[in-house]
């Protein structure tokens, strides 16, 4: 048997011993990198590289040829500033914002509570309401067009039999952004119920019955139970609801460009969001240099929103 | 008896002769890309079974994409190394195309541009630039305005209309308001479709004005006569209501066609590409008449535009040369030919254009005869040039601006577009 | 929870009128798309809501110009490979930034959460340019890579880790459980209501997918659902009853999927919480 070698495993070394200790800590820290090791690979290598390659054209002037690309510095930005239809685009969002985020993450809450405390059909209900997202946008976007039209659609058929007027909704630059937001809500409100209905589901009943025990009102054991501990899904709700790209309002595109095709954003560019105006510039247009730009600002504006709506929402559990 | 050398020299014949055989063997590959539509589609395939009967060594591979995402997938490919050698743009994207690199000029070698101009219709000079021709066409297309022959006669119409104000006076007739709904249009109204063209190019002008300067650097539509003429247009809605854009329902393709094939509308203008689907969809009697003007003796005028088909810098060497004889093919007479009766789309070469059984076919004629009337608008910007058209005539129906201040609007952001393009060169 | 009072019946009448108010509103486009999917082309614009000659001939045009059956397979097969990649690498992600503390933690997290707010549109040119190169054009692979995982999964994973006690968790180590056995066998089957959440947000979001699936495949049986969805729409015009077709055979199987798999998951969820 060879001299050399020690038999004593890692834990038998001394306090004494050179020079890396395995501290506990370390330990830890170790396994960790182990576990992230692959989902960071995976993301720098599809989605970080790509994002500095996306990024660096926002400082060129496109061309296929590569050997073609001009350098252009900020011009590509100083354009956007004077660009009427982007600074269109950016005031629609705030509008979006306004409407459709505390739309999904308020109704959708609001609609979990309830389902949670029906008796009996929560697992059927909760399909329902999950339906519109399952849904692939184009088709249902195509679909609510139609209904919504003005002259022929069922909606306002449904209204003049209730005897309200009809309504212009996607024709009417006033109407048509509000009308958009409430079909977004409309479509992922199922995913923010099926998020709160699993973070009410780890609540423990215990806590509800001490409140109750306790005296508490409805009103008081939803503000001191369950708010704090569902807090972490409702900064995940509204923060998705913002700047996801799956059904984030910042990030909004497929239901603009279905619900009203060949004039998307209209009418009166009323509904025409960021990344729309981006993929026409880009991929109408070819100018993809001056999309990538659009996009280098939207991310700095949606990286920023979330920041503030994470500071504002977030509470540690303890 | 043949000598060592003389088997040396037999042995190398041989040898050569089978690697020229298999190198001519060896058919050179180009694709083809155009956008979904099955009538285009059916006649490519058959055009490519023709051209490669004739030129063995070439073979052709058509791939083909839905409309609206035609564009995108260029974008994607031609800057990755990959995707068609010959691809079919509409004209009015050929300078943002030409500007980013997605194309290259058609070689003055195969295609002078001497012949172009003296055998194809002028309006293809629209794929001119820099001097050089960068796609042609094999189908042009003009508007026209399509009835409902049923309706009509129903009502007592016997003919359609020669000026815009028996359009009105017909239409009037035609139009149903139930309780503040539209019912039937007697006119289809969508800027969004081809009548911010009709504006642009057909009103404005019999109205007296123009909508550009020769060399399309200036806007000039911003004159009273220009005013007079979106007045016009938007008046069809605010005053005489025979029809509203968004009907039967907004913004989906070919929404206004789907409306006169369902007879909820009785009169549109449309492109002679519509021909196949209202030939499908219209279960009624249908007819065509060329576009109304201002007087009965009043100025003619039309927009004319084309699909045509160029090369990608991908085409190089022995592609380049496949790609140049395969557009040579699908532009010759006979391509035309094929492509009229498969596609209806109108030759876009001078000598089939003057045939009498076209000039005077009910449904081809009217296009027909519009095209030495017509323009084709050299767009720099098509997608944003035709979004500032659309929104200056929304912007008097749907949102209350006044014809004057609403012109004046679009023609200063047109304007920005157009320095911004010309100055840039 | 409802406080000291039980809720009246009235209340429970008007709770569940509510609730059959919303899903109405919920499932009426549906109901109409069904309906008109049956409608021969020409009652497609008259106003009666059922169809007076009701066919399958749209269905039988569906299904014989195109070749369904094949996408339906495709964005199964994508769909499942990157929901099974995205719950694994979601889960041991958010593990670790919830759960264990290692220098670059809020880097790390800031960084992956960086990458969400990327609009999906732009990474696509990049995207093609790399599988240009690596021979991923029309293949599965290429369909799939951009979905094996996101920050969202994470995000998710993280949030739902922090309500797991870590107490239980140190139990977990002193019973002699490496760090894995402790994240596999003590924290992993606490979140099962999150996984299953993920799981079906993820297939779905998955399922809908469509422009980067439209870029890199051009092979028309390698298509999925909602790209060749869209092949109904041309130059020509929207023809209403082929879509509601289509669409209706692109939503029902993903609603059985839905309503076999929440049973499977979501209603393995006790709601009594954590037991000691």
């Amino acid at each position: 048997m060879p001299s050399g070698v020690s038999d004593r495993g890692k834990g038998g070394r001394g306090l004494t011993s050179p020079p890396f200790m395995l501290t506990l800590s370390r330990r830890r820290a170790l396994w960790a990198y182990a576990f992230i090791f692959l989902p960071l690979l995976l993301f720098a290598f599809f989605r970080v590289y790509p994002l500095f390659q996306a990024f660096h054209l926002a400082f060129i002037r496109w061309h296929a040829d590569p050997g073609q690309r001009t350098f252009v510095g900020l011009d590509n930005f100083r354009r956007l500033f004077g660009d009427p239809r982007f600074l269109q685009a950016l005031r629609n969002m705030g509008l979006y914002m306004v409407l459709a985020v505390p739309g999904q993450v308020i109704l959708g809450l609001a609609l979990a509570l309830v389902l949670n405390a029906l008796p009996r059909g929560r697992g059927f209900f909760r399909a329902i309401y999950f339906l519109p997202y399952i849904t692939p946008a184009v088709a249902i976007s195509w679909a609510w067009s139609f209904m919504l039209s003005p002259h022929l659609g069922v909606v306002n058929r449904v209204l003049r039999w209730i005897g309200l007027p009809a309504q212009p909704f996607l024709t009417s630059p006033a109407q048509a952004l509000p009308t958009v937001a409430a079909i977004v809500v409309w479509q992922y409100i199922g995913f923010h119920i099926v998020l709160f209905l699993a973070a009410l589901a780890n609540i423990p009943k215990e806590l509800y019955e001490a409140a109750r025990i306790d005296g508490a009102s409805a009103w008081a054991s939803f503000r001191y139970v369950t708010l704090p501990l569902i807090n972490p899904t409702l900064v995940l709700s509204v923060v998705m609801a913002t700047g996801s790209p799956t059904i984030g309002i910042l990030q909004l595109f497929t239901q603009v460009l279905n619900l009203r095709f060949y004039d998307p954003g209209g009418p009166l560019g009323s509904t025409a969001t960021v990344v729309i105006y981006m993929y026409q510039v880009g991929f109408k247009r070819f100018e993809l240099g001056y999309a990538s730009a659009i996009a280098v600002l939207l991310f700095i504006i949606i990286a920023v929103i979330t920041l503030i709506q994470y500071k504002l929402t977030a509470r540690r559990i303890d | 008896m043949l000598s060592k050398l003389g088997v040396k020299i037999l042995g190398l014949c041989f040898v050569l002769t089978l690697v020229g055989l298999s190198l001519a063997a060896e058919p050179v590959t180009i694709v083809y890309w155009q956008y979904e539509y099955a009538t285009k589609v059916k006649a490519i395939d058959e055009l490519i079974k023709r051209f490669e009967a004739e030129n063995p060594d070439i073979k052709v591979i058509q791939e083909t994409f839905p409309y609206e995402a035609f564009a995108e997938k260029v974008a994607a490919a031609v800057p990755a190394g990959v995707g068609p050698h010959v691809v079919t743009l509409y004209y009015g994207w050929l300078p943002a195309w030409q500007r980013a690199g997605y194309l290259q000029p058609l070689p003055e070698e195969w295609f002078p541009a001497q012949e172009i101009e003296s055998e194809f219709a002028p309006l293809v000079q629209a794929a001119k630039m820099n001097g050089q021709y960068w796609g042609l066409p094999t189908g042009v297309r003009t508007l026209a305005l399509f009835y409902n022959i049923d309706l009509f006669e129903q009502n007592g119409i016997a003919k359609p209309p020669e000026t815009w104000d028996e359009l009105i006076d017909i239409a009037k007739k035609l139009t149903i308001w139930q309780d503040g709904t539209l019912v039937r249009a007697g006119f289809g109204m969508a800027p969004d479709g081809q009548d911010h063209h009709l504006v642009r190019e057909v009103l404005i002008r019999q109205f007296g004005g123009t909508p550009y300067s020769e060399d399309y650097h200036q806007v000039l539509y911003n004159t009273p006569e220009g005013v007079r003429a979106l007045k016009f247009y938007t008046d069809l809605a605010l005053v005489h209501k025979i029809g509203e854009p968004d009907f039967p329902f907004p913004g989906v393709s070919g929404y206004y066609r789907e409306g006169f094939n369902a007879g909820l509308i009785a009169m549109i203008v449309d492109g002679s590409f519509a021909i196949g689907t209202i030939k499908n969809g219209a279960k009624f009697r249908w007819g065509v008449a060329e576009l109304p003007r201002l007087t009965p003796d009043g100025e003619r005028h039309n927009f004319a535009s084309f699909w045509m088909h160029a090369l990608t810098p991908r085409a190089q060497g022995a592609e380049l040369e496949a790609a140049c004889k395969f557009i040579k093919f699908i532009t010759s007479p006979e391509a035309m030919e094929l492509w009229l009766q498969m596609v209806g789309e109108l030759p876009a070469r001078l000598s089939l254009l003057s045939r009498p059984e076209l000039l005077n076919d009910p449904i081809y004629g009217p296009f027909l005869r519009a095209l030495p009337y017509s323009h084709a608008t050299f767009f720099v910007d098509e997608a944003r040039q035709r979004q500032i058209m659309i929104d200056a005539i929304l912007r008097v129906i749907r949102a209350g601006v006044s014809p004057e201040a609403s012109l004046a609007t679009a023609a200063a952001e047109e304007q920005a577009v157009l320095d911004a393009f010309w100055g840039k060169r | 929870m409802w406080g000291s009072r039980p809720p009246r019946f009235l209340f429970w009448v008007f709770l569940y009128l509510l609730v059959l108010l919303g899903a109405i509103i919920m499932v009426f486009p549906f109901v109409w798309m069904f309906l008109t999917s049956f409608k021969p082309l020409s009652e497609i614009y008259t106003l009666n809501w059922w169809p007076r000659n009701p066919t399958l001939a749209n269905y039988y045009a569906v299904l014989q110009t195109y070749p369904f059956g094949r996408w339906f397979l495709n964005s199964v097969v994508v769909a499942i490979i990157t929901t099974i990649s995205m719950v694994l690498l979601s889960s041991v992600t958010g593990y670790a930034l919830a759960k264990l503390d290692f220098p670059g933690k809020r880097i790390v997290f800031v960084g992956i959460l960086a990458t969400m707010f990327i609009p999906t549109e732009l990474l696509v040119i990049p995207w093609y340019s790399m599988s240009v190169q690596w021979n991923w054009v029309d293949t599965y692979w290429g369909i799939l890579f951009p979905g094996l995982i996101h920050a969202f999964g994470v995000f998710l994973m993280r949030q739902f880790f922090f309500s797991v006690p870590n107490d239980l968790l140190d139990a977990g180590r002193v019973d002699g459980l490496s760090e894995f056995g402790v994240f596999w066998k003590v924290a992993l089957p606490l979140m099962k209501p999150a996984l299953g959440a993920l799981a079906i947000l993820n297939f779905v979001g998955n399922w809908n997918a469509f422009l980067w699936p439209l870029i890199v495949t051009s092979r028309r049986d390698l298509l999925t659902l909602p790209v060749g969805l869209a092949m109904f729409s041309g130059e020509a015009g929207v023809q209403w009853n082929l879509i509601t077709a289509g669409a209706t055979l692109t939503v029902l199987p993903t609603i059985i999927v839905f309503l076999v798999f929440q049973r499977a998951i979501l209603e393995s969820v006790t709601t009594s919480g954590l037991k000691g």
